[in-house]
Formats: structure tokens, sequence, C-alpha cells
């Protein structure tokens, strides 16, 4: 039996960490800190906690104003809020001035499940990668959340951590070191390279065996850090294996398989296939049953890469 | 004392004018720009920077400095202009707004300019930043204050309104802002395109101590920071009544010259106006 941790949940824990190695972290939270955990860290810290309330835009300012008296704001709501209501306040007045802000938005992609299409952001990943000065974070599992959240702290800028709602198989060892734009091989592979970030890296080491028995050799990599990506750990998969799906919890528009065909298709271009939402709105529904409808699963990476191999 | 005082007051209006006198420069030489909402505040600025804040050149990364927030951020020549008055970086730079590799963007960029405290532009966002110093301050016990700007047209900006219950739930009373109430915005008057009035009573409502004032008396913007940094408890909003324009007769209270720059011999008056002392 696999043990699961929502993200939400390891950044939570990562947050009170944190609070206790840095007196400089502050949380903000737009009155969702019981969904984004940040109310353990407002608990153990009641001194450096602030609510705004329902006023997101107001979120990203003040922790931008924090940031620039040598403060380290981590900033919590939902990824929809985050990335869509304050989208320009996090372009114009965080990600301009490349301000130590860290935004930590939880409930992203249609994981989120019942409360539906308004709440399932599938499109932060595009909006956050595109503006200048930002990096997009996107862990896999609890542990790597826990990485990504005390690596965020460490670094100087803005930084975009994509976290879920629902609780993910963890994939990683207790002592797996989270490293800054390092994609990491879980599996060495050399007919196909799957390439998955988030909730999608388990079904993609599923898929990975269910190709071995079917007597193809796939290279499993995790690309956590979408900006700036790996492009020499990819450009070697495509070397290597000459063909690559990716997989995400996110639209094909402009998230992972975006980043990946960017690097690819300007140096070295190869059979690529998306696995993501087909530029579509989500609905409410049970999370496992979403990513089924929505084509994100085991079974949709293995035809992928059975159609990739046929182009090769 | 009275003497004194008529000593410090001319002083001050003599940095005004020769703010102003700035403005009405680097934006004929830019070629484009906003001249009303600048000269409106530029008595403001005077005051703010010549006698109220603790700040200097000497000190940029002085925690404890004062800071001062243009979240009207069009209004960058008049920060610029004061600036460079105040010794932040040489006025023959004024003459590089807005052109290509000039530090002088046509709204503040805080990684260019020194003594810009946060890059704003976008209107409605600088009030949650100066919001956030203020929080730094009283988390820190810090002895400095935070100084800002907004609009009265930004004030149909519906974030200014979530900023404005932040401040006076976390009773930043480290915080006093000027509202430049110059009636006017780029489609016409404030309260012919989105009437946000009354503001003193919105302010009040929303928990901040408000005084309303001539925003061109120096004397009463002295008595009115005075005044704010003289209770606790509370944000303080000094609604600062001004004309648009204020200071060249052709440009005062006329709508048409919020974004337009001067041309060469409209500048050339002006400056004229401006040195017979016509406006103060």
């Amino acid at each position: 039996m696999t043990t699961k941790i929502a993200t939400r949940e390891a950044y939570g824990k990562a947050l009170v960490k944190l609070g206790a190695q840095n007196k400089q972290i502050i949380v903000l939270d737009a009155d969702l800190s019981k969904s984004t955990k940040t109310a353990e860290f407002a608990k153990a810290y009641p001194d450096r906690f602030f609510n705004v309330g329902i006023a997101e835009q107001n979120l990203m300012g003040t922790a931008a104003g924090l940031a620039t008296t040598g403060k380290i704001p981590f900033v919590s709501t939902f990824a929809m809020f985050a990335t869509g209501r304050a989208y320009e306040q996090v372009r114009n007045t965080i990600a301009y001035p490349k301000l130590n802000v860290k935004i930590a938005a939880t409930h992203a992609g249609l994981t989120v499940g019942e409360d539906g299409a308004s709440h399932q952001s599938v499109e932060d990943i595009a909006l956050m990668r595109v503006i200048p000065n930002m990096t997009v974070i996107v862990p896999a599992d609890g542990v790597e959340a826990e990485g990504a959240i005390l690596a965020a702290a460490e670094y100087d800028g803005p930084v975009y951590i994509r976290l879920g709602r629902l609780g993910v198989p963890v994939i990683n060892d207790a002592d797996y070191q989270f490293q800054w734009g390092k994609g990491v091989v879980f599996r060495e592979g050399t007919d196909v390279t799957l390439i998955g970030t988030g909730v999608m890296m388990s079904f993609c080491l599923e898929a990975a065996q269910l190709l071995e028995e079917a007597g193809i050799s796939a290279q499993v990599v995790n690309i956590h850090t979408i900006k700036p990506i790996d492009r020499e750990l990819i450009l070697a998969c495509a070397k290597k294996t000459g063909a690559l799906v990716t997989a995400e919890e996110h639209s094909v528009i402009g998230g992972l398989g975006s980043a990946v065909a960017d690097v690819l298709s300007e140096a070295y271009p190869v059979p690529m296939k998306k696995v993501g939402i087909q530029d579509t709105f989500g609905e409410s529904g049970k999370p496992l049953d979403l990513l089924n409808k929505y084509g994100l699963s085991t079974s949709k990476i293995v035809e992928a890469a059975r159609e990739v191999l046929n182009r090769k | 004392m009275d003497e004194e005082r008529n000593v410090m007051t001319a002083n001050l209006e003599d940095r005004a004018r020769e703010i102003r006198k700035s403005i009405i420069r680097m934006l004929m030489e830019a070629g484009s720009g906003h001249p009303g909402g600048s000269l409106s505040a530029a008595d403001i600025f005077s005051v703010l920077y010549f006698h109220e804040m603790n700040i200097s050149p000497d000190q940029l990364e002085d925690p404890n400095r004062d800071r001062f927030v243009l979240s009207k951020g069009h209004a960058a020549p008049v920060l610029y202009a004061t600036l460079a008055e105040k010794g932040f970086f040489p006025k023959e730079e004024l003459a590089t707004l807005r052109k290509i590799n000039s530090k002088l963007q046509g709204h503040p960029d805080m990684r260019k300019v020194p003594g810009v405290e946060i890059s704003t532009g976008s209107l409605g966002q600088g009030l949650s930043a100066a919001n956030g110093m203020a929080l730094a301050g009283k988390i820190d016990q810090a002895p400095y204050r935070v100084y800002g700007m907004i609009g009265d047209g930004e004030c149909e900006e519906g974030q200014i309104w979530e900023a404005a219950m932040f401040a006076a739930h976390y009773k930043l009373d480290n915080l006093t802002v000027f509202l430049d109430h110059n009636g006017l915005q780029i489609d016409g008057r404030i309260t012919d395109v989105m009437s946000p009035e009354p503001l003193d009573e919105k302010w009040r409502a929303f928990g901040w101590e408000v005084q309303v004032i001539d925003g061109h008396s120096i004397p009463r913007i002295i008595a009115a920071l005075d005044y704010a940094r003289s209770f606790q408890g509370k944000p303080s909003m000094i609604i600062a009544n001004t004309i648009k324009g204020k200071g060249v007769s052709f440009m005062e209270d006329q709508c048409d010259w919020h974004g337009v720059a001067p041309k060469p011999e409209e500048a050339e008056r002006a400056l004229a106006e401006l040195d017979q002392g016509r406006a103060k």
C-alpha cells in the first residue's frame, strides 16, 4: 500500500519548519488557510501570519511591499485566484520588480474535484510561465513539495509553486534532495521518454511498467521545475530515446508539454505527444474519475508512447 | 517663530516651483507623458521630500528610512523631478525620460531609479504595496513611516478598497496616504466618468482617519502631516484638493492635459509663468 500525501499537506508542514528556521518568513492567506494548510503556520507563529480576507489582488500587492523590506512572504490561495484573479498584480507588482515573493497556490488542476470547472485551474502553469523573472515549480509528491518549499525560501526572486488538494502517492525517498531547475531521471530506458510533472508522475511510472511488459523500454523523467526548464536533460532524453511523451494535469496549451516542445523544436526535433487537458474546462466529479474522463491516465500515456514510437 | 515658519514655507514653495519646472522640461523633451497629475502633486512632494520624510540619497539601504509609494505611477515626472531635486541622481538625467536605455521609464521602476521604493504604474496596486511596507514596520517595531499617494480616479479600482480594509484592519497608523483630488481622469471629470464620491465619507467608513485640505497650501500640508503622526490605531488619509495642471494657466483644470506633453513653445510659456511666480 503506497502512502498518499497531498502536496498542500506537505506545504503546511514545511512552512512550520521554515518558520522556526527563519524569522523573516511571513505567511499571507486570503480566507482559505484551512484548505491551503497555512493554518498550521498561523497556529505556530500567529504574529507572522496575516489573513487578508477574500481579496487576492491585495494579497499579492501586500506581499510585494513586505518583500521590499527583506521579509520573505509566502502567499497562498487557490491556483485559480492566485494566477487568474490576481494575474496582473503578480506580473506588475511582484515579477516586474523581481520581488522575493513565494506564491504557493493549492487546489490546482482537475483534482480539485467536486467544486467543478470554476475552481479547477488548468491554465495556471501557462500563465505563470510566460511572465519574465518567474520560476514555476510543480512538485510530484509530498517529499518533493517539502523540498521545493525549503528551496524556494533560499532562492531570491518570485516563485510559483503549484500544489494539489488530492492525496498523491509518495514516489520519492525520504532522503530525496530537491535540486532547483534539475529534472530527475526515475527510470532509465531506451525506446521512449515519458516526461511527467505533478500528479502525473505516478501514472508515468505505471505506464513505464506496462510498456516494459510489452517489450518497450521507457525512460521516465520528472520535470518539477517547469521554468527554468532542464533543457540539457530533455535534449539528452530526445537524443537517447528519439521519442517523447509529456504528461501534466494542465491544458496541453502552454504547460509542460509546450515547454518541452519549445526545447525540442529549436534544438532536436523528435516525435512527441502531449498528454494533458485538451483545451477544455473541467466539471464536478471525483478526482480520479475526472482524470480518467479527461484523458489523464496511465492508459493514455501508454497509448501516446505507442503513437510516438510509430512515428519514429 | 512666525518668521521662521514663513521662511520655511517660502523655501518649500521654491522647491515646488523647481519641481514643476523640471516636470515641464522633461515632458517637453520626452514628447509624451502626464503633466496634469504631476503638477497637481508638486506641493505635496515638496513637503514630503524636503520637510517630512527621513530619507537621503546617502542612505538608500537604511532599513529605518521612511518610504514613499506613488500608486498613481503615471505621475512619474513629479517623482523623478523631486528625486533629482533631492540629489538621488543628476538633474540632467531628467531629459532622458521615456527614452530608450533611460532609467526613467514611463512609469517608475524600482530596479532602475534610486529612491523609487516599488515599481508602480498599473493603477490600484501601489496602496497594497505600501500596506506591506507598513506591516513590515509594525512586525519589526521599526521607527520608519510609510507615505503614499493615490489618485481620485484611481479610487475607481477595486483593489484600492481591498487595501483600504487591510490597512484599517491591521491598524497601520504608520501609514499616511495622500489622495490627489484633482477631479479629472483621462475621459473627463471623475464625477462624470464614474464618481467615486463622496471620497471623504468612503475613507472614513473604511476606518481611516481622514483630513481634507488644500493640496496647494504648504502650511496646510505640513499641518496635516503633523496631525497624521499624532494619533494611533488608524491609517491616515489626507484628501488633498488640488488643481490638475496647477501652476500653468493653460493646463489648469484641463482634462486634455492629463496625458499630453507640451510642445517647445508651450513649455516656454509654462516655464515663463512658473518663473514669474504665478504658481506660487
